[in-house]
């Protein structure tokens, strides 16, 4: 029966002409499906529109994302401003990455080298009491009534070399923390952990700062007397001059709104006091006279809960002193609600949920298109080696995806984010590292589920089944976790599922010491990037697998 | 086989099947004659989707799919103490979410089954009002789907009200029991049901509009979903997210569960369910135009 098909396509052993290798006849017949599947592909017009249908949605609905954004934000004097006009208040930090920057820095402009100690005998702190919908205190407004006590777990306390009284400028700082024990935080992404526990008259902490040039060394210690190296950073261009001294912050308090149909989280302003009970100049340094300047009043309203800058926000009788502050110092992270209007480029690719189903459908056709008009049978009398067909579909349908995908990825982040710049939305900066990750990556998650749809269409070979399965497994888990699954729960989901593959999509960075809500919508994924598309290729393996034994068994 | 001529054209009918396709020129006529076709044809339809095999598993499968999905969210939701703004009635029935996609498969499956295996010639020849035989499947899988729908609904309420007490929602926080008593509650409960019957009537709509199974189950499976993302997302489009919530076919009908802080929606409970009513009585009609104009 073989000879039906001529020996140059003969791909079984026991046919082919003496003299020719096994594995060469074997590329050559390979070839050969490939090219017989990858022209059923090209001639089927409906097929060719559903990509293209895809790469409209995809790119359709990102420039629609990043085009119809409208954001707003508070500025010194008390108007929201909307749009571009909020950029010239949003601090950009010495990494070009936008920061919040607003504490009550109790400070003395200091030359050349020397150190700062301090001792913190409390950190203590309230924060206000609300349910989103509530009204926020405006600045000068003075305390609301509803204030709980509780210090935030990343309250503020400590010294701190700053270049300028700038927002953003670059800085080091030795602190208490509310629950985080003591930590050297320098240029709003550096955290390094000291001493643990918290910080009390019984059980003070002590803390010096060391600047020799650029370089800055923290050490902290229990008794001030033996001290231990927190760690040493440098600051590149620190000018001669920096301005030094006693600072106190206290982020918003985030609770989940509780008439958020969304889950969304509330940020209510809290404030914090430290009490110092020394400050000591040294090596160098000698104390002048000091100034209270609350850095970043009112650049984000919702931070301030005491009149900042008001005689209020610091004391000082004989060598004692207590600093009360709000905000924060940390990098803007997404979901923050920090005042500051941010944008993921992952958001962009909201489109790719329209442009999977697109290709999902086309990929599943591709294969069940075969079964439903028995094409399948002469497919099978052309290549007996029924998975070579199957790998051939595989990867026809995945290649093609994936440059669809890429095409639809390459316009619509761009092009996306210069709409939403426009805007007035700062689009967090990524590493061009990260953009080919989430570029790349979303194409190939693209490509292999379409993988997946070819292997799920020869095991079940029902259209609409397959197209269901595919889509409820990799889109559904992720919709239930954006939509309605609580956070504990949602992470699992994105760790088990085919959905864990979005995590390829992640652009922004978490950081332990920023207490925000790290969630899929906010851009944050349980796995990392390359872990959680492992995740569906091992799917798609398996399901490949499967869909060869099949095939193999069973009768076309 | 050629195509049989639209209803309404006097045309020569087999005795038993529909008494009157004729008198084209008198509406009252032709409406009882349209009555006859659909009472053949609901029997027809009901005879073809009761021996189709998948069928039952497909109802079974909205509810499984429905209660299981709620049992897990309720599962996975702890009031960790003080009071718990939760809608509890709408968190038991978040399997609805995922119901409504073997909803989805059952609609498009019962009408696109009869493309891929030619059978639709079958069954225009035998009941040429093609409008009747549309009618036909919408009311035979609405029905079904009410029924699963029922089963898949009470559960889930009955799966809130054994769980959510241990999960620390007791009537101590403001949490009572769930009860079909409750008005609100049975609103939700009974529009949850409506709601996965027009979700049939959409998918049957979208099924003859695009008749290939695989682009119709895309396409519904995209209308179900991808606005919930989207409005999830555009945080920073408040207008668009507005106009999602209000006008977007799963979102609007969903908020038939909503039973705490109403005034916070965009629209009203059943003001949203008739959204999605409009959305599945434009597809019927579009879907029933071009099974009208289009060969089969």
């Amino acid at each position: 029966m073989t000879v039906l098909f001529g020996p140059d396509r003969h791909p079984t052993a026991e046919t082919m002409t003496p003299g020719r290798s096994d594995t060469r006849a074997g590329s050559d017949s390979f070839g050969r499906v490939l090219h017989a599947e990858w022209t059923k592909f090209r001639t089927v017009r409906g097929w060719i529109i559903g990509l293209i249908v895809g790469v409209l949605v995809m790119v359709g609905l990102g420039l629609f994302v990043g085009g119809n954004v409208s954001i707003g934000c508070g500025t010194p004097n008390g108007p929201q401003l909307s749009g571009k006009a909020c950029l010239p208040y949003i601090p950009i930090g010495p990494g070009g990455e936008p920061v919040t920057d607003s504490f009550s820095f109790v400070h003395q402009p200091l030359a050349g080298n020397g150190s700062i100690t301090t001792q913190v005998t409390s950190l203590t702190g309230q924060y206000q009491v609300g349910h989103g919908n509530g009204p926020v205190a405006a600045p000068g407004q003075g305390i609301p009534v509803s204030m709980a006590s509780g210090t935030e777990p990343w309250a503020k306390a400590g010294i701190m070399v700053k270049a300028s009284t700038h927002q953003g400028s670059a800085y080091a700082a030795m602190m208490v923390t509310g629950s985080h024990g003591v930590r050297m935080q320098y240029n709003y992404t550096g955290d390094i952990a000291g001493l643990p526990g918290k910080a009390s008259a019984s059980a003070p902490r002590w803390l010096r700062l060391t600047r020799s040039g650029d370089v800055l060394t923290g050490y902290d210690s229990a008794d001030g007397s033996h001290w231990t190296r927190v760690g040493t950073v440098t600051l590149t261009g620190l000018p001669s001059t920096i301005a030094a001294g006693l600072f106190t912050t206290s982020p918003e308090h985030v609770t989940v709104d509780p008439f958020s149909r969304r889950g969304n989280s509330v940020l209510t302003p809290s404030q914090a006091t430290g009490g110092f009970g020394h400050v000591g100049l040294a090596d160098g340094w000698t104390s002048g006279r000091w100034a209270g300047t609350a850095i970043g009043a009112g650049n984000n309203a919702d931070y301030q809960v005491q009149s900042p800058g008001s005689a209020r926000s610091y004391t000082q009788t004989g060598g004692r002193f207590s600093v009360t502050g709000s905000g924060d110092i940390a990098p803007v992270v997404a979901g923050r609600g920090s005042g500051f209007p941010t944008y993921n480029i992952n958001q962009l690719l909201v489109g790719v949920l329209g442009g999977l189903i697109a290709m999902i459908v086309v990929a599943t056709m591709f294969m069940t298109a075969e079964y439903r008009r028995g094409l399948i049978r002469s497919t099978f009398a052309a290549a007996p080696r029924r998975g070579r067909v199957l790998a051939a579909k595989a990867i026809v349908a995945g290649l093609v995806t994936f440059v669809a995908g890429l095409i639809a990825t390459l316009i619509a982040v761009p092009v996306g984010a210069r709409l939403a710049a426009d805007k007035g939305e700062i689009v967090l900066p990524v590493s061009w590292l990260t953009e080919v990750q989430v570029v790349a990556g979303t194409a190939a998650l693209l490509a292999v589920a379409a993988v997946l749809a070819v292997a799920l269409g020869a095991i079940m070979r029902r259209s609409a089944a397959v197209v269901t399965t595919v889509i409820v497994a990799i889109m559904l888990p992720y919709f239930l976790c954006l939509t309605v699954l609580p956070e504990a729960a949602a992470d699992w989901v994105l760790r088990l599922t085919p959905a864990a593959a979005f995590a390829i999509q992640q652009s922004v960075t978490a950081y332990a010491q920023v207490n925000a809500t790290y969630s899929p919508t906010n851009g944050y994924f349980p796995l990392a990037p390359l872990a959680g598309f492992a995740v569906l290729c091992a799917y798609a393996a398996a399901a490949l697998v499967l869909a060869s034994f099949l095939l193999n068994r069973r009768d076309a | 086989m050629s195509r049989p001529a639209p209803a309404g054209q006097t045309l020569p009918v087999q005795p038993g099947l529909g008494h009157s396709a004729g008198n084209a020129g008198r509406p009252a006529a032709a409406l009882s004659g349209w009555c006859g076709s659909l009472r053949g044809a609901l029997h027809a339809e009901w005879t073809k989707l009761r021996t189709l095999p998948g069928t039952i598993w497909l109802l079974a499968g909205i509810a499984v799919a429905t209660v299981g999905v709620s049992v897990a969210a309720v599962a996975a939701t702890r009031c960790p103490g003080g009071t718990c703004f939760t809608d509890t009635t709408k968190l038991s029935l978040t399997g609805v979410q995922f119901g409504q996609a073997v909803v989805a498969i059952l609609a498009v499956t019962a009408f696109c089954n009869e493309y891929s295996t030619g059978m639709i010639r079958i069954t225009l020849a035998a009941t040429p009002r093609r409008s009747a035989v549309l009618a036909a499947k919408a009311v035979i899988t609405g029905v079904l789907v009410l029924v699963a729908g029922t089963a898949g609904v009470l559960g889930s309420v009955l799966a809130g009200r054994l769980l959510l007490p241990g999960n620390g929602f007791t009537p101590a926080n403001g949490n009572p029991l769930l009860s079909l008593a409750h008005g609100p509650t049975l609103r939700a409960a009974a529009g949850s049901v409506l709601y996965l019957a027009l979700i049939a009537l959409l998918s049957m709509g979208v099924a003859a509009l695009l008749r290939d199974s695989a682009v119709a189950t895309g396409v519904m499976l995209a209308l179900l979903y991808l606005a919930p993302i989207l409005v999830a997302i555009m945080v920073h489009s408040p207008h668009w997210q507005h106009r999602l919530d209000r006008w977007a076919p799963t979102i609007a009908g969903l908020t038939i569960q909503d039973t705490t802080n109403l005034r916070n929606l965009a629209i009203s409970p059943w003001g949203g369910l008739g959204v999605l009513a409009l959305w599945a009585a434009g597809a019927l009609l579009a879907g029933g135009l071009v099974l009208h104009r289009r060969d089969a």
